[in-house]
Order: structure tokens, then C-alpha cells, then sequence
């Protein structure tokens, strides 16, 4: 429980109140399993940033419309200001910490590089991580379908067409390193 | 934004979560995809003490062919409905309305018995389901009873589920080939519609339904009605909000929303003939 004080002493939650409840969860996150106690009412996005310390996941909009808090859960993109740490007990989490390997970026992270794909890049990782999912679920889409399939994540420094621009350059870098 | 302090139980079955729920009561409410109760929990517009996730119960999530309808589960996702191939074959008004409804992530979470149980006017599977003439079964303690779709929204986020029930299947009859539309006006991506209208049609027979015009999902019997008395559908559509009691908000007035509806009905239908 010293994570609730400690959060309580950096005013980032209320105190804990008679009758709060401490669950206990089993997370695993970009592959190492956390066991962790938190309260019910936890965001997925604060367990991942304030008590794992990774802090790459951002909040925007704090109302599930923005997509800045954009990570994996058991593979798809959720958001995680709207999903609790408790749902997440026992199924994995990627953050965009797990793209990089050995340091190589993930190919999308290549491609946002090399196409300019990101201006102040406070939406970047929700951006990255929305795109590796939307292309797992459609490896070759259209223009239309990215701008579609993209809904969900707000730019506000409005640089949409290089974002769409990269996901359609790893999309098709995907389908040529696939016909080697 | 953090919700209120809360309990948090897990259901592993439909029994044990209507067992949980008899035992803690009105403050105790079900958690399925939350896509919809956590961002009231987050403004403080819900404030249960004790959320029952009915979130895994993997066997309440399933599309099937049972003859003449299809039978899904309720904690089938958004995702899972609008890419069901049997869905696009026998009920494809539904797989593509459930591909409006927010976003690629809220769809990855959001199922269709938490849309259609938390019975918001502005939501649109609950309107798409109604003009299908959809029937939904629930759960409760005396075992399951059958509620027709045009029975269940009784007012805002108001439905006909006891708060010791739950909403377990979504029965949809097949289109059978039926003319159908979807629309949805909104000003921005991923919005709420601020009118949206489902609509099938087969010769004289049709179902339409009104999104956000009431406090309820609304059907537009009067349409339908003139649809089968031969009315033309540029004169059906005049009656579009005969049986809405639209509101004003933020987006629109009511004379607003009542000339969308208008528009909206002809569109649909004409794209339905």
C-alpha cells in the first residue's frame, strides 16, 4: 500500500477513504510480469506511469477521445484513461518502452521518423502504438482507411498527412520485406 | 480526472455476477467493457460502490446462426460485430453500424450488451437494434425472461433491466436481403451522432430508428407506417419526428435536429428502395 501514499503525498489521488480496498494484480508488461496492489478505481495509464514508471504512455484529454494514452492490451489498442489496472490483472500490456529492441526502433517509429510524422510529438506514442494495431488488422489499408482507422487519435499540432503518410511507408515497407 | 473509491468484484459467470449484484444492491453496478460507465465514474456523474466486472465471462461473448436470427452475446466488442462475416451476410446493418460507434480502440473494449444496457439515446446500436426489431434476453435471479426491443428504453440511460438482472444475448432476425442505410451526422470523427437514423427496407415493410432525437432511442413508426400505406419517401420522411421529442444541446436546437431528421430518414430510405 505505500504506493497509495506515497501517490496520496505527490496529490495525485485523493486519501484513501474508509471502506477503499486494495486489490492485488498480476501484470504483464512489455514482458516482465508485475505483481502489483492497487486500488479499483486505478487507471491503466497511471499504474503504467506512476507506479511502473513508465512514463512514454501520455494523457491528453483524460476522456477517451484524444488517444494520447494509446497501448496494447493482449495485442489491440485500448485506452487506457478508460480501461482500469484491475481489467488489465493477468493480460499482457505493451507500451510504446517495448518497440525498441537492442536499440532498433520498431519499424513504425522508423517510418514516423522518416516521414516526418510527428511535430511537438506529445501525441506520438498513442500515434505508433494506434498504428501497429490498426496494420495488424489490416496490413495493406488505403489512405481512407488509415485516416478511418486513425479516428480515435487527435494531433493538435494538426500534422495528420505526415502521420498518415508514415503508416502508409511502413505499411508498404511491411509488404516488401514480406515478398523477399 | 480519477473516479470515486469504489469495491471491485469479478464475476466468472452470469449466476455468480446476478448473485453478487442481489447481495450489494442498487450501488453495485456491472462493468463490461466499461466504455461507457468509466467515463461517468471519471466525472463523478456515476458513483456506484461496487463495480461486478462481467467482463470475462468469455461465454457471454459469441455471434451465432439460430435460424431465423442471430443470436450474439452480450460481451460480443464493437470489433468482434462489425467484423463478423456472418453478421455482414445475414444482418449487415448491424456489423456496419457497429463500425461508427467511437473509435478503433473504444470498439477493441466497448461490447454490444454495455451499449445497448446502458440505453444512452445518442448511442447507436441501441437505435440500429430497435429498427431491426431486435429482442434481448436478461438474466435474473427467477432465471431469463425476453424483452422486445420496442419494450426496453423506458427514459435517459433508463432501460427495462432490474438492477438485479443482466442483459445476456441479442436476438437480430435476419434482413433476408432487405435494403438498408446507416446515417450518422456528426461534426467531428468519433463523435456521438448529433442525428443518426438506421434504417431497412423490404417493398412495403421497413424499420426505422432515430438516434439522439429523445431521451430515448426513437422508433419512427409513423414513416414506416406511411411506407406501407405507399407514401412516397420523400412524404414518409416529413413524419421523421413524429414520434421523437428531440432536446436542445451544445450542437443543436430542436428545429435543428428535427430538419436533420428529416433529411437524414429521405437519405436512408432512399438509399434502402
Amino acid at each position: 500500500m505505500s504506493h497509495v501514499n506515497e501517490l496520496t503525498a505527490r496529490g495525485r489521488t485523493q486519501p484513501p477513504i474508509e471502506g477503499d480496498c486494495i486489490v492485488q494484480i498480476s501484470v504483464t508488461v512489455n514482458g516482465t510480469t508485475h505483481d502489483s496492489d492497487v486500488e479499483p478505481r486505478t487507471l491503466l495509464v497511471h499504474y503504467v506511469r506512476e507506479q511502473l514508471g513508465l512514463t512514454g504512455t501520455n494523457v491528453g484529454c483524460d476522456t477517451s477521445s484524444c488517444g494520447a494514452c494509446t497501448l496494447h492490451l493482449n495485442g489491440e489498442a485500448v485506452k487506457s484513461c478508460t480501461v482500469l489496472a484491475v481489467q488489465a490483472d493477468g493480460q499482457q500490456v505493451a507500451t510504446i518502452e517495448s518497440l525498441e529492441v537492442d536499440g532498433v526502433m520498431h519499424p513504425m517509429q522508423t517510418a514516423f521518423m522518416e516521414n516526418h510524422g510527428l511535430q511537438c510529438g506529445y501525441c506520438t506514442p498513442g500515434m505508433v502504438m494506434a498504428s501497429i494495431s490498426l496494420l495488424n488488422e489490416n496490413p495493406n489499408p488505403t489512405e481512407e482507411q488509415v485516416r478511418l482507422g486513425l479516428e480515435g487519435n487527435l494531433c493538435r499540432c494538426t500534422g495528420y498527412h505526415n502521420i498518415v503518410k508514415s503508416v502508409l511507408a511502413c505499411a508498404s515497407a511491411a509488404a516488401v520485406s514480406g515478398s523477399k | 480526472m480519477i473516479p470515486a473509491a469504489f469495491d471491485y468484484k469479478r464475476a466468472s459467470s452470469a449466476a455468480e455476477a446476478i448473485a453478487l449484484v442481489s447481495e450489494y444492491g442498487d450501488d453495485a453496478k456491472f462493468l463490461a467493457g466499461g466504455h461507457s460507465l468509466l467515463p461517468l465514474m471519471k466525472l463523478r456523474l456515476a458513483q456506484p460502490t461496487m463495480l461486478i466486472d462481467i467482463g470475462r465471462i468469455t461465454d457471454l461473448s459469441y455471434i451465432r446462426d439460430a435460424g431465423n436470427h442471430i443470436a450474439i452475446g452480450a460481451l460480443t466488442r464493437h470489433m468482434d460485430v462489425e467484423t463478423s462475416a456472418m453478421l455482414a451476410e445475414h444482418v449487415p446493418l448491424l456489423a456496419h453500424a457497429a463500425s461508427h460507434v467511437g473509435d478503433a480502440q473504444v470498439r477493441h473494449r466497448g461490447t454490444i450488451g454495455g451499449s445497448i444496457a446502458h440505453a444512452d439515446p445518442a448511442s447507436d446500436l441501441p437505435a440500429t437494434t430497435l429498427a431491426l426489431g431486435a429482442t434481448y434476453v436478461v438474466q435474473g435471479p427467477n432465471g431469463t425472461r425476453e424483452i422486445a426491443a420496442a419494450d426496453f428504453y423506458l427514459g435517459f440511460l433508463e432501460s427495462a433491466l432490474a438492477a438485479d438482472e443482466i442483459l445476456t444475448e441479442i436476438r437480430v432476425p435476419k434482413m433476408n436481403g432487405a435494403g438498408w442505410n446507416f446515417q450518422k451526422f456528426n461534426r467531428r470523427a468519433q463523435d456521438w451522432a448529433i442525428v443518426g437514423v438506421a434504417a431497412w427496407r423490404r417493398g412495403s415493410e421497413s424499420g426505422v430508428a432515430l438516434v439522439n432525437m429523445g431521451s430515448t432511442p426513437v422508433l419512427a413508426t409513423s414513416v414506416s407506417t406511411a411506407i406501407a400505406q405507399g407514401a412516397s419517401v420523400a412524404d414518409a420522411a416529413k413524419l421523421a419526428s413524429a414520434d421523437a421529442d428531440p432536446q436542445a444541446d451544445n450542437n443543436a436546437s430542436v428545429e435543428y435536429r428535427t430538419h436533420l431528421a428529416e433529411v437524414l430518414v429521405r437519405r436512408a430510405l432512399d438509399a434502402s428502395s
